[in-house]
Protein backbone atom coordinates (compact mmCIF):
# COMPACT_ATOMS: atom_id res chain seq x y z
CA UNK A 1 0.00 0.00 0.00
CA UNK A 2 3.01 2.52 0.79
CA UNK A 3 4.63 1.92 -2.79
CA UNK A 4 2.66 5.09 -4.31
CA UNK A 5 4.62 7.70 -3.50
CA UNK A 6 8.18 8.18 -3.38
CA UNK A 7 11.44 9.36 -1.38
CA UNK A 8 9.76 12.02 1.14
CA UNK A 9 7.43 9.33 2.00
CA UNK A 10 9.65 7.10 3.32
CA UNK A 11 11.44 9.76 6.06
CA UNK A 12 7.52 9.79 7.68
CA UNK A 13 7.20 7.44 10.59
CA UNK A 14 5.89 4.29 10.17
CA UNK A 15 1.75 5.05 11.53
CA UNK A 16 2.28 8.25 8.69
CA UNK A 17 2.84 6.08 6.51
CA UNK A 18 0.19 4.00 7.44
CA UNK A 19 -2.19 6.49 8.03
CA UNK A 20 -1.70 7.92 4.56
CA UNK A 21 -1.57 4.59 2.65
CA UNK A 22 -5.61 3.76 4.18
CA UNK A 23 -6.08 7.59 3.08
CA UNK A 24 -4.94 7.19 -0.38
CA UNK A 25 -6.29 3.32 -0.73
CA UNK A 26 -10.30 4.88 0.52
CA UNK A 27 -9.86 7.65 -1.96
CA UNK A 28 -8.63 5.34 -4.99
CA UNK A 29 -11.91 3.16 -3.53
CA UNK A 30 -14.25 5.68 -3.97
CA UNK A 31 -13.30 6.67 -7.64
CA UNK A 32 -13.55 3.48 -8.78
CA UNK A 33 -16.79 2.63 -7.22
CA UNK A 34 -18.13 5.69 -8.99
CA UNK A 35 -17.23 4.41 -12.17
CA UNK A 36 -18.62 0.78 -12.16
CA UNK A 37 -21.47 0.89 -13.95
CA UNK A 38 -19.56 2.38 -16.93
CA UNK A 39 -17.04 -0.34 -16.94
CA UNK A 40 -19.90 -3.35 -16.16
CA UNK A 41 -21.54 -1.45 -19.29
CA UNK A 42 -17.78 -1.65 -21.40
CA UNK A 43 -16.88 -5.11 -20.71
CA UNK A 44 -20.84 -6.26 -21.59
CA UNK A 45 -20.47 -4.47 -25.26
CA UNK A 46 -17.25 -6.02 -25.86
CA UNK A 47 -18.68 -9.73 -25.59
CA UNK A 48 -20.48 -10.47 -28.78
CA UNK A 49 -24.02 -10.48 -27.25
CA UNK A 50 -27.15 -8.52 -27.63
CA UNK A 51 -27.31 -6.19 -24.76
CA UNK A 52 -31.12 -6.65 -24.14
CA UNK A 53 -31.23 -10.44 -24.56
CA UNK A 54 -31.28 -12.82 -21.57
CA UNK A 55 -27.86 -13.25 -21.82
CA UNK A 56 -26.84 -9.59 -21.94
CA UNK A 57 -29.06 -9.13 -18.66
CA UNK A 58 -27.82 -11.97 -17.09
CA UNK A 59 -24.17 -10.64 -17.61
CA UNK A 60 -24.43 -7.07 -17.23
CA UNK A 61 -25.99 -7.83 -13.76
CA UNK A 62 -23.19 -10.45 -12.93
CA UNK A 63 -20.22 -7.76 -13.88
CA UNK A 64 -21.90 -4.91 -11.91
CA UNK A 65 -22.60 -6.89 -9.08
CA UNK A 66 -19.11 -8.82 -8.19
CA UNK A 67 -16.85 -5.85 -8.45
CA UNK A 68 -19.52 -3.99 -6.82
CA UNK A 69 -20.11 -6.24 -3.52
CA UNK A 70 -16.28 -7.08 -3.50
CA UNK A 71 -15.47 -3.40 -3.60
CA UNK A 72 -17.87 -2.95 -0.31
CA UNK A 73 -16.98 -5.54 1.34
CA UNK A 74 -13.21 -4.67 1.42
CA UNK A 75 -13.73 -1.38 2.81
CA UNK A 76 -16.17 -2.22 5.27
CA UNK A 77 -14.70 -5.78 6.57
CA UNK A 78 -11.22 -3.42 6.94
CA UNK A 79 -13.24 -1.02 8.85
CA UNK A 80 -15.25 -3.34 10.99
CA UNK A 81 -11.78 -5.21 11.51
CA UNK A 82 -10.05 -2.17 12.79
CA UNK A 83 -13.41 -1.51 15.38
CA UNK A 84 -13.41 -4.85 16.85
CA UNK A 85 -9.32 -4.33 17.55
CA UNK A 86 -10.85 -2.19 20.18
CA UNK A 87 -12.71 -5.32 21.29
CA UNK A 88 -12.42 -8.45 22.98
CA UNK A 89 -14.49 -11.38 24.45
CA UNK A 90 -12.58 -10.93 28.08
CA UNK A 91 -13.64 -7.48 28.02
CA UNK A 92 -17.17 -7.91 26.92
CA UNK A 93 -17.76 -9.96 29.45
CA UNK A 94 -16.45 -8.15 32.16
CA UNK A 95 -18.58 -5.23 30.51
CA UNK A 96 -21.98 -7.96 30.66
CA UNK A 97 -21.01 -9.83 34.37
CA UNK A 98 -23.65 -8.55 36.75
CA UNK A 99 -25.43 -7.07 34.31
CA UNK A 100 -29.54 -6.48 34.94
CA UNK A 101 -32.02 -8.25 32.45
CA UNK A 102 -33.14 -5.71 30.28
CA UNK A 103 -30.76 -3.33 29.86
CA UNK A 104 -28.21 -6.41 29.80
CA UNK A 105 -29.65 -7.95 26.82
CA UNK A 106 -29.41 -4.28 24.54
CA UNK A 107 -26.24 -4.15 25.72
CA UNK A 108 -25.11 -7.72 24.80
CA UNK A 109 -26.83 -7.56 21.54
CA UNK A 110 -24.93 -4.28 20.60
CA UNK A 111 -21.46 -5.78 21.34
CA UNK A 112 -22.54 -8.91 19.79
CA UNK A 113 -21.78 -7.14 16.69
CA UNK A 114 -18.36 -5.07 17.59
CA UNK A 115 -16.46 -8.22 19.67
CA UNK A 116 -14.82 -10.12 17.67
CA UNK A 117 -16.41 -13.88 17.40
CA UNK A 118 -15.77 -16.86 15.44
CA UNK A 119 -19.04 -19.66 15.35
CA UNK A 120 -16.35 -22.42 16.38
CA UNK A 121 -15.45 -20.56 20.20
CA UNK A 122 -19.19 -20.37 20.53
CA UNK A 123 -18.75 -22.98 23.72
CA UNK A 124 -16.22 -21.37 25.21
CA UNK A 125 -17.52 -18.29 25.61
CA UNK A 126 -20.54 -19.68 26.31
CA UNK A 127 -18.92 -21.14 29.51
CA UNK A 128 -16.92 -18.52 29.98
CA UNK A 129 -19.91 -15.47 30.08
CA UNK A 130 -21.77 -18.18 32.35
CA UNK A 131 -19.30 -19.22 34.93
CA UNK A 132 -18.63 -15.05 35.13
CA UNK A 133 -22.08 -14.45 35.83
CA UNK A 134 -23.06 -12.93 32.67
CA UNK A 135 -27.04 -13.72 33.21
CA UNK A 136 -28.35 -16.89 30.91
CA UNK A 137 -30.12 -14.61 28.82
CA UNK A 138 -27.95 -12.05 28.42
CA UNK A 139 -25.47 -14.35 26.89
CA UNK A 140 -27.95 -15.54 24.44
CA UNK A 141 -28.43 -12.05 23.39
CA UNK A 142 -24.90 -11.77 23.10
CA UNK A 143 -24.48 -15.20 20.71
CA UNK A 144 -28.17 -14.56 18.80
CA UNK A 145 -26.48 -11.06 17.49
CA UNK A 146 -23.08 -12.40 16.60
CA UNK A 147 -23.60 -14.40 13.62
CA UNK A 148 -26.81 -12.85 12.62
CA UNK A 149 -26.13 -9.08 12.33
CA UNK A 150 -23.02 -9.52 10.97
CA UNK A 151 -20.91 -7.21 8.41
CA UNK A 152 -21.27 -9.37 5.34
CA UNK A 153 -25.05 -9.48 5.70
CA UNK A 154 -25.39 -5.67 5.55
CA UNK A 155 -23.10 -4.97 2.76
CA UNK A 156 -24.35 -7.31 0.85
CA UNK A 157 -28.11 -6.14 1.82
CA UNK A 158 -26.89 -2.75 1.22
CA UNK A 159 -25.11 -3.50 -2.40
CA UNK A 160 -27.37 -5.90 -3.90
CA UNK A 161 -31.05 -4.51 -2.16
CA UNK A 162 -31.06 -0.99 -1.12
CA UNK A 163 -29.96 0.68 2.19
CA UNK A 164 -33.67 0.65 3.43
CA UNK A 165 -33.66 -2.84 3.86
CA UNK A 166 -29.63 -3.27 5.22
CA UNK A 167 -30.85 -0.84 8.25
CA UNK A 168 -34.39 -2.31 9.01
CA UNK A 169 -32.47 -5.86 8.96
CA UNK A 170 -29.61 -4.38 11.36
CA UNK A 171 -32.50 -3.11 13.68
CA UNK A 172 -34.84 -6.18 14.01
CA UNK A 173 -31.77 -8.43 13.93
CA UNK A 174 -30.68 -6.60 17.13
CA UNK A 175 -34.68 -6.65 18.15
CA UNK A 176 -34.36 -10.17 17.81
CA UNK A 177 -31.61 -11.09 20.01
CA UNK A 178 -32.57 -8.34 23.01
CA UNK A 179 -35.79 -9.81 22.84
CA UNK A 180 -35.36 -13.59 22.12
CA UNK A 181 -32.32 -13.39 25.08
CA UNK A 182 -34.96 -11.25 27.50
CA UNK A 183 -37.60 -14.39 27.20
CA UNK A 184 -35.08 -16.63 27.63
CA UNK A 185 -34.08 -14.75 30.87
CA UNK A 186 -37.50 -14.41 32.68
CA UNK A 187 -38.15 -18.14 31.70
CA UNK A 188 -35.24 -19.01 34.26
CA UNK A 189 -33.74 -22.02 32.60
CA UNK A 190 -30.64 -21.94 34.36
CA UNK A 191 -31.72 -25.82 35.62
CA UNK A 192 -31.35 -26.51 31.94
CA UNK A 193 -27.75 -26.44 31.47
CA UNK A 194 -25.50 -29.78 31.03
CA UNK A 195 -24.63 -30.62 34.57
CA UNK A 196 -20.58 -29.82 33.77
CA UNK A 197 -21.46 -26.55 33.05
CA UNK A 198 -23.50 -25.63 36.25
CA UNK A 199 -20.51 -27.13 38.49
CA UNK A 200 -17.98 -24.63 37.01
CA UNK A 201 -20.51 -21.71 37.62
CA UNK A 202 -18.25 -20.19 40.09
CA UNK A 203 -14.49 -21.87 39.16
CA UNK A 204 -12.22 -21.04 36.08
CA UNK A 205 -11.34 -17.69 35.75
CA UNK A 206 -9.91 -16.31 32.79
CA UNK A 207 -6.66 -14.04 33.37
CA UNK A 208 -6.94 -10.40 31.86
CA UNK A 209 -5.90 -10.23 28.80
CA UNK A 210 -5.14 -6.94 28.09
CA UNK A 211 -3.71 -7.48 24.39
CA UNK A 212 -6.59 -5.32 22.75
CA UNK A 213 -5.44 -1.72 25.12
CA UNK A 214 -2.16 -1.70 24.14
CA UNK A 215 -2.34 -2.15 20.56
CA UNK A 216 -0.97 0.28 18.19
CA UNK A 217 -3.09 1.90 15.05
CA UNK A 218 -0.46 0.31 13.00
CA UNK A 219 -1.43 -2.96 14.73
CA UNK A 220 -5.57 -2.47 14.24
CA UNK A 221 -4.74 -1.39 10.53
CA UNK A 222 -2.82 -4.93 10.18
CA UNK A 223 -6.04 -6.60 12.06
CA UNK A 224 -8.15 -5.00 9.45
CA UNK A 225 -6.23 -6.26 6.51
CA UNK A 226 -5.90 -9.34 8.48
CA UNK A 227 -10.21 -9.40 8.58
CA UNK A 228 -10.36 -8.68 4.97
CA UNK A 229 -7.97 -11.64 4.23
CA UNK A 230 -10.26 -14.41 5.96
CA UNK A 231 -13.20 -13.16 4.97
CA UNK A 232 -12.22 -13.36 1.46
CA UNK A 233 -10.84 -17.00 1.92
CA UNK A 234 -14.07 -17.41 3.40
CA UNK A 235 -16.69 -15.86 1.19
CA UNK A 236 -15.59 -15.35 -2.03
CA UNK A 237 -16.83 -18.59 -3.97
CA UNK A 238 -19.94 -18.49 -2.50
CA UNK A 239 -20.31 -14.54 -3.12
CA UNK A 240 -19.33 -15.67 -6.97
CA UNK A 241 -21.35 -18.68 -7.08
CA UNK A 242 -24.73 -16.69 -5.66
CA UNK A 243 -24.35 -13.52 -7.70
CA UNK A 244 -24.09 -15.92 -11.04
CA UNK A 245 -27.39 -17.54 -9.73
CA UNK A 246 -28.81 -14.61 -9.20
CA UNK A 247 -27.51 -13.31 -12.84
CA UNK A 248 -29.21 -16.36 -14.42
CA UNK A 249 -32.71 -16.25 -12.49
CA UNK A 250 -32.63 -12.46 -12.87
CA UNK A 251 -31.70 -12.94 -16.91
CA UNK A 252 -34.09 -16.27 -17.34
CA UNK A 253 -37.32 -16.84 -14.51
CA UNK A 254 -39.93 -14.84 -16.12
CA UNK A 255 -41.39 -11.83 -14.03
CA UNK A 256 -43.77 -12.69 -10.97
CA UNK A 257 -42.98 -16.41 -11.43
CA UNK A 258 -42.25 -16.12 -7.44
CA UNK A 259 -45.04 -14.19 -6.90
CA UNK A 260 -47.53 -17.01 -6.04
CA UNK A 261 -45.49 -19.17 -4.13
CA UNK A 262 -43.32 -16.91 -1.93
CA UNK A 263 -45.30 -13.27 -2.35
CA UNK A 264 -47.02 -11.55 0.47
CA UNK A 265 -50.26 -12.77 -0.13
CA UNK A 266 -48.82 -16.28 0.62
CA UNK A 267 -49.21 -16.20 4.83
CA UNK A 268 -47.75 -19.57 4.84
CA UNK A 269 -44.42 -18.66 3.25
CA UNK A 270 -43.26 -17.37 6.00
CA UNK A 271 -43.00 -20.40 8.48
CA UNK A 272 -42.24 -22.28 5.48
CA UNK A 273 -38.94 -20.02 4.68
CA UNK A 274 -38.09 -20.17 8.65
CA UNK A 275 -38.45 -24.29 8.74
CA UNK A 276 -36.38 -24.13 5.10
CA UNK A 277 -33.85 -22.63 6.35
CA UNK A 278 -32.52 -23.96 9.70
CA UNK A 279 -31.31 -27.37 8.30
CA UNK A 280 -29.23 -25.10 5.69
CA UNK A 281 -25.96 -23.50 6.60
CA UNK A 282 -24.51 -21.29 4.84
CA UNK A 283 -22.80 -17.83 6.00
CA UNK A 284 -24.95 -14.26 4.57
CA UNK A 285 -22.70 -13.98 1.35
CA UNK A 286 -24.15 -17.70 -0.10
CA UNK A 287 -27.55 -16.02 0.31
CA UNK A 288 -27.97 -12.87 -0.35
CA UNK A 289 -27.62 -12.72 -3.69
CA UNK A 290 -29.76 -15.16 -4.11
CA UNK A 291 -32.54 -12.63 -2.14
CA UNK A 292 -31.76 -10.42 -4.07
CA UNK A 293 -32.81 -12.08 -7.50
CA UNK A 294 -35.55 -13.65 -6.15
CA UNK A 295 -37.21 -10.35 -4.49
CA UNK A 296 -36.54 -8.80 -8.08
CA UNK A 297 -39.26 -11.38 -9.31
CA UNK A 298 -41.79 -10.43 -7.09
CA UNK A 299 -40.98 -12.68 -4.04
CA UNK A 300 -41.66 -10.95 -0.91
CA UNK A 301 -39.10 -9.15 1.20
CA UNK A 302 -40.73 -10.47 4.86
CA UNK A 303 -40.85 -13.93 3.55
CA UNK A 304 -37.26 -13.69 1.33
CA UNK A 305 -35.42 -12.16 4.54
CA UNK A 306 -37.16 -14.37 7.05
CA UNK A 307 -35.61 -17.65 5.04
CA UNK A 308 -32.35 -15.54 5.15
CA UNK A 309 -32.15 -15.03 9.47
CA UNK A 310 -33.24 -18.84 9.50
CA UNK A 311 -30.77 -19.83 7.62
CA UNK A 312 -27.66 -17.67 9.39
CA UNK A 313 -29.05 -17.97 13.02
CA UNK A 314 -30.92 -20.94 13.36
CA UNK A 315 -28.57 -23.65 11.73
CA UNK A 316 -28.20 -27.56 13.12
CA UNK A 317 -24.50 -27.54 12.93
CA UNK A 318 -24.83 -24.97 15.33
CA UNK A 319 -27.35 -26.54 17.34
CA UNK A 320 -25.03 -29.82 17.58
CA UNK A 321 -22.07 -27.34 19.11
CA UNK A 322 -24.40 -26.08 21.97
CA UNK A 323 -26.07 -29.28 22.44
CA UNK A 324 -22.52 -29.89 24.26
CA UNK A 325 -23.43 -27.02 27.02
CA UNK A 326 -27.11 -26.76 26.78
CA UNK A 327 -29.87 -29.74 27.04
CA UNK A 328 -32.31 -30.45 24.24
CA UNK A 329 -35.22 -29.06 26.03
CA UNK A 330 -32.94 -26.00 26.12
CA UNK A 331 -32.63 -26.05 22.60
CA UNK A 332 -35.86 -26.32 21.85
CA UNK A 333 -36.89 -23.73 23.23
CA UNK A 334 -34.32 -21.78 21.53
CA UNK A 335 -35.28 -22.74 18.72
CA UNK A 336 -38.87 -21.79 19.19
CA UNK A 337 -37.90 -18.45 20.96
CA UNK A 338 -35.94 -17.19 18.10
CA UNK A 339 -37.94 -18.99 15.12
CA UNK A 340 -41.15 -17.06 16.50
CA UNK A 341 -38.82 -13.40 16.33
CA UNK A 342 -38.08 -14.35 13.11
CA UNK A 343 -42.08 -14.86 11.82
CA UNK A 344 -42.67 -11.74 13.26
CA UNK A 345 -40.26 -10.13 11.36
CA UNK A 346 -41.43 -11.63 8.49
CA UNK A 347 -44.86 -10.90 8.69
CA UNK A 348 -44.35 -7.59 9.65
CA UNK A 349 -41.91 -6.97 6.96
CA UNK A 350 -44.72 -8.17 4.16
CA UNK A 351 -46.71 -5.66 5.86
CA UNK A 352 -44.67 -2.83 5.45
CA UNK A 353 -43.04 -3.07 2.26
CA UNK B 1 11.40 -28.58 28.34
CA UNK B 2 8.69 -26.17 27.51
CA UNK B 3 5.43 -27.23 27.09
CA UNK B 4 2.90 -25.18 25.34
CA UNK B 5 -0.97 -25.89 24.82
CA UNK B 6 -2.59 -24.28 21.83
CA UNK B 7 -6.49 -24.41 22.58
CA UNK B 8 -8.50 -24.40 19.85
CA UNK B 9 -11.24 -27.27 18.61
CA UNK B 10 -9.44 -27.68 15.53
CA UNK B 11 -10.51 -25.03 13.11
CA UNK B 12 -7.89 -23.92 10.57
CA UNK B 13 -6.74 -20.80 12.45
CA UNK B 14 -5.75 -23.38 15.70
CA UNK B 15 -4.05 -25.27 13.00
CA UNK B 16 -1.64 -22.17 12.08
CA UNK B 17 -1.11 -21.02 15.59
CA UNK B 18 -0.15 -24.40 16.37
CA UNK B 19 2.62 -24.21 13.31
CA UNK B 20 3.88 -20.60 14.23
CA UNK B 21 4.50 -21.79 17.72
CA UNK B 22 6.91 -24.83 16.51
CA UNK B 23 8.12 -22.42 13.51
CA UNK B 24 8.63 -19.69 16.74
CA UNK B 25 10.65 -22.03 18.79
CA UNK B 26 12.36 -23.89 16.18
CA UNK B 27 13.99 -20.24 15.27
CA UNK B 28 15.39 -19.71 18.88
CA UNK B 29 16.58 -23.14 19.24
CA UNK B 30 14.08 -24.19 22.39
CA UNK B 31 13.17 -27.59 22.54
CA UNK B 32 9.26 -27.12 23.08
CA UNK B 33 6.09 -29.91 22.87
CA UNK B 34 3.10 -28.62 21.60
CA UNK B 35 -0.05 -30.36 22.70
CA UNK B 36 -3.20 -29.45 21.24
CA UNK B 37 -6.26 -29.24 23.51
CA UNK B 38 -9.51 -29.52 21.46
CA UNK B 39 -12.29 -30.68 23.63
CA UNK B 40 -14.36 -27.70 24.58
CA UNK B 41 -14.91 -28.24 27.92
CA UNK B 42 -10.99 -28.56 28.42
CA UNK B 43 -10.85 -25.39 26.62
CA UNK B 44 -13.35 -23.48 28.75
CA UNK B 45 -12.08 -25.09 31.93
CA UNK B 46 -8.33 -23.39 30.63
CA UNK B 47 -10.24 -20.00 30.71
CA UNK B 48 -10.17 -19.24 26.82
CA UNK B 49 -13.21 -18.18 25.50
CA UNK B 50 -12.02 -16.95 22.11
CA UNK B 51 -9.60 -19.63 19.81
CA UNK B 52 -7.13 -20.02 19.28
CA UNK B 53 -5.66 -19.82 23.08
CA UNK B 54 -2.16 -19.70 23.73
CA UNK B 55 -0.58 -21.23 27.56
CA UNK B 56 3.27 -21.92 28.27
CA UNK B 57 4.75 -24.38 30.61
CA UNK B 58 0.33 -23.64 31.87
CA UNK B 59 0.45 -19.61 32.13
CA UNK B 60 -1.78 -18.44 29.45
CA UNK B 61 -0.65 -15.90 27.34
CA UNK B 62 -3.32 -15.05 24.78
CA UNK B 63 -6.56 -15.72 23.61
CA UNK B 64 -8.82 -14.97 20.10
CA UNK B 65 -7.07 -14.74 16.40
CA UNK B 66 -3.36 -15.42 15.28
CA UNK B 67 -0.62 -14.70 17.57
CA UNK B 68 1.95 -11.94 17.24
CA UNK B 69 4.87 -13.46 15.45
CA UNK B 70 7.58 -11.37 17.47
CA UNK B 71 5.44 -11.74 20.50
CA UNK B 72 5.31 -15.33 20.19
CA UNK B 73 9.08 -15.68 20.30
CA UNK B 74 9.08 -12.96 23.34
CA UNK B 75 6.62 -15.38 25.17
CA UNK B 76 8.22 -18.42 24.48
CA UNK B 77 12.20 -16.47 25.24
CA UNK B 78 10.88 -15.75 28.76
Amino acid sequence: MSDHVSRPFHSLPDPWRWHIGVALFVTLWWMLYRQLSPIAEWIVAAIPVDRHSHTGEALAFFFYDVPKVMMLLTLIVFAMGVVRSYFSAEKTRSLLSGRREGIGNVFAAGLGVLTPFCSCSAVPLFIGFVSAGVPLGVTFSFLIAAPMVNEVALVLLFGLVGWQVALTYLAFGLGIAIAAGFVIGQLHLEGWLQDWVRDIHSGASAPDMPECEGRRMVDRYRLGIEAVREIFGKVWKWILLGIAMGALIHGYVPENLMASIMGAEAWWSVPAAVVLGIPMYTNAAGVIPIVEALLGKGAALGTVLAFMMSVIALSLPEMIILKQVLTYRLIAVFICVVGSGILAVGFLFNLIF
Amino acid sequence: MTTVKVYGPGCKRCETTAQMVRDAAASLGLEVEVEKVTDPKSIAMAGVMSTPGISIDGKLVHAGGLPDKNKLEDWLSA
